[in-house]
């Protein structure tokens, strides 16, 4: 066990991967002399040299394509897309090709890469440089996405990723960068993928988080008064750990989803749908997801702060749909919210 | 299956004859699937590639197996250069299980890792910055092997050839980025999307060697992926190839082609590379005259063959296609 930022737990892992695995390299934009623009490559460059830690020129398609590349013969690359919005020029190799791979080769070619991608709003970046965009690959088979929610499970969920054979998008909230915990380094806090956490656990509600979600569930049921939740980190986000959300579903009959993207197409509709199908006898209110609006990631700070769904927010949705027993409208919807 | 594809590919490696030999199966297919569609035999479509056979075996003649080749969807020829034998190839084409990938890919989606085909890509582009990737691996490892990109001109305009050939070119990587200038992208000929008149030019602006070559001979392919192979392979990274040569047929199947100027056909079609190659090895004594018939009859007969068992092969069952989602 160790006290590290989430940062310093991310280049914790790689390192000893690559310590590990000759075939482990990693590559992208300042990744290397300059150790990540958020410091995710600390002392990599140092220790492993430049045959296998490299920059790259600022050309998402062409590394993305080269990591591919380099998989699909037999390395583990680990690229870094230093904001998720930037995959956006690089994401026909990671869904069309890396994706695609194992089936187009009948089974016999593997990509074993790892996309690390910053995501999520709250840092002032502006509307092009916070959003989250699982929604991008969220349904191309194929490919594993993992959110890590803090440095308790960054370490164990990039170790993860880099050994899995498939491709691996790992997104890592930007605002938790900097956040310290306590962390289980060494093979036994590697942390299988596919497999959610349930940190809290309660009665009254399931609260399903996922990335910088799981901070604010854990939030609002630490503060509730009249009811306990079982907070729920998915940590993987495909393929989601159905059994867990559903276990705790059938025992507390309540479900809120908290997600910080935008309501539409976002990926709680996913965990909401197969509950309504599988538990709809276990429930007891209608479930409810919980997420920003339909809306870019304001600039200003307290519009920033009043479009990420808070603490007090989710503990007011959850505690007024456990009163009425009917979803409570979003906040956007209520009478006066927009003045 | 592996083993004869093996010995196909070195007996294009190792004998000229074979080259010649090859290029005529590669024709005597192309020609047939023309067929297969109106038997109503295939699902989708096709890009076909006769005209260009002296590319897919100069370039396949030159290479080793152990080469990663990452290939377009026009990729047949290349196939079959590369040794996959007329009945994976067609098997994929009419989605049988006897296809290189069980019948789940298409005419688009060939691969055999054995001969160093990765799954080839239906996306114009995205197989450079692959190839560059799989150079790297050589690289890294340390081994001698080269890694190359086959592409079409239409593909020299988009992002993805630029920032592929820019990343092989600043790490030194032992890449062979070779296009097929076959004068048409999709539809539209190449002087109405491209301001130069060699895409080779363009290695200029990467500090790498260009060349220009007659892509209609396939020694001088031969002789140019071998020059840019031993290059890579001595460390002293990629080189971009421009083979100029001909699309006989449309862009795909349903395209005639009504757009090529008159007499433009003609005009390559005397310099038809499996002609051209025939008389010179009838030239060269090392075939006879005769040969070059008893060949044609010999292959045709082969090629129908491996047709005919394709058409009583079976379609992947359901099951398939929940197979090789994740590794």
């Amino acid at each position: 066990m160790a006290r590290m930022r989430m940062n310093q737990a991310i280049a914790a892992a790689i390192a000893d991967e690559m310590r590990e695995n000759p075939d482990v390299v990693v590559f992208g934009e300042d990744v290397a002399v300059a150790e990540g623009p958020f410091k995710t490559s600390d002392g990599l460059l140092a220790e492993f040299g430049p045959l296998r830690v490299r920059d790259t020129p600022i050309a998402e398609m062409g590394f993305m394509g080269a990591a591919v590349g380099a998989a699909a013969t037999g390395l583990r690359p680990v690229t870094e897309i230093m904001f998720v919005e930037f995959l956006g020029v690089a994401l026909d190799q990671l869904v069309t090709e890396a994706a695609k791979f194992s089936y187009l080769s009948g089974g016999v070619v593997k990509v074993p890469m790892v996309m690390r991608a910053s995501v999520g709003a709250g840092l002032g970046f502006g509307c092009q440089h916070s959003q989250v965009m699982e929604s991008w690959m969220v349904g191309a088979p194929g490919l594993k996405i993992v959110m890590i929610s803090g440095p308790h499970n960054a370490y164990g969920l990039t170790r993860a990723a880099i050994r899995d054979d498939n491709p691996v998008a790992v997104l890592e909230p930007r605002i938790l960068y900097a956040v310290r915990g306590d962390v289980t380094t060494g093979p036994e806090g590697i942390i299988p993928l596919g497999q959610a956490a349930t940190p809290v656990s309660g009665d009254d509600i399931t609260l399903v988080g996922c990335g910088s979600t799981v901070r604010t569930a854990l939030g609002a049921a630490g503060d509730a008064e009249g009811w306990t939740a079982d907070v729920i980190d998915l940590q993987t986000l495909q393929p989601w750990d159905t059994e867990a959300v559903l276990d705790s579903v059938r025992r507390t009959g309540r479900l809120a989803v908290v997600e910080e993207c935008p309501y539409s197409g976002g990926w709680g509709a996913d965990i909401v749908s197969t509950v309504v199908a599988e538990a709809f006898g276990d429930l007891s209110a209608p479930p409810i997801r919980i997420t920003a609006p339909d809306v870019h990631v304001p600039f200003g700070k307290e519009l920033e702060q009043r479009y990420l769904p808070n603490p007090e927010y989710v503990a007011g949705q959850v505690g007024e749909l456990l009163a009425t027993g009917e979803s409570p409208p979003h906040w956007w919807e209520r009478d006066g919210a927009l003045v | 299956m592996s083993s004869d594809v093996l010995a196909r590919r070195e007996a294009v490696r190792s004998d000229r004859t074979a080259r010649y030999e090859r290029m005529v199966e590669i024709r005597t297919l192309e020609d047939a699937v023309r067929g297969l569609f109106a038997e109503g035999l295939v699902h989708g479509t096709t890009h076909t590639c006769q005209g260009q056979e002296a590319v897919a075996v100069g370039v396949a003649s030159a290479l080793r197996p152990t080469d990663t080749v990452c290939c377009t969807y026009r990729g047949h020829g290349h196939a079959m250069a590369l040794g996959m034998t007329p009945l994976q190839v067609c098997g994929e084409i009419m989605g049988r299980v006897v296809g290189s990938i069980g019948g789940v890919g298409g005419s688009m989606h060939l691969c055999d890792t054995s001969i160093g085909l990765l799954p080839t890509f239906a996306i114009v582009g995205a197989g450079v910055p692959v190839a560059a990737g799989a150079a790297l691996t050589a690289q890294v490892r340390g081994t001698d092997d080269v890694a190359v990109s086959l592409f079409g001109d239409g593909a020299a305009n988009i992002g993805a050839f630029h920032e592929g050939i820019n990343l092989a070119a600043i790490w030194k990587l032992p890449a062979i980025f070779i296009c097929e200038n076959n004068q048409y992208g999709e539809y539209s000929p190449i002087a109405t999307t491209t301001p130069i008149a060699n895409i080779a030019d363009r290695a200029g602006s990467y500090g790498i060697p260009g060349e220009v070559v007659d892509g209609q001979d396939v020694d001088a392919v031969n002789a140019a992926v071998e020059a840019a192979a031993a290059r890579a392979r001595a460390g002293d990274g990629p080189s971009l190839l421009e083979m100029k040569t001909y699309r006989y047929a449309g862009h795909s199947r349903s395209d005639t082609a009504p757009y090529r100027p008159e007499g433009e056909f003609d005009e390559w079609y005397e310099r038809d590379p499996i002609a051209t190659f025939g008389a010179r090895l009838v030239a060269e004594g090392l075939l006879a005259e005769s040969d070059v018939d008893a060949i044609a009859a010999r292959i045709s007969g082969e090629v129908d063959a491996a047709i005919d068992e394709v058409k009583a092969a079976a379609s992947p069952g359901v099951a398939s296609m929940f197979e090789n989602i994740l590794a």
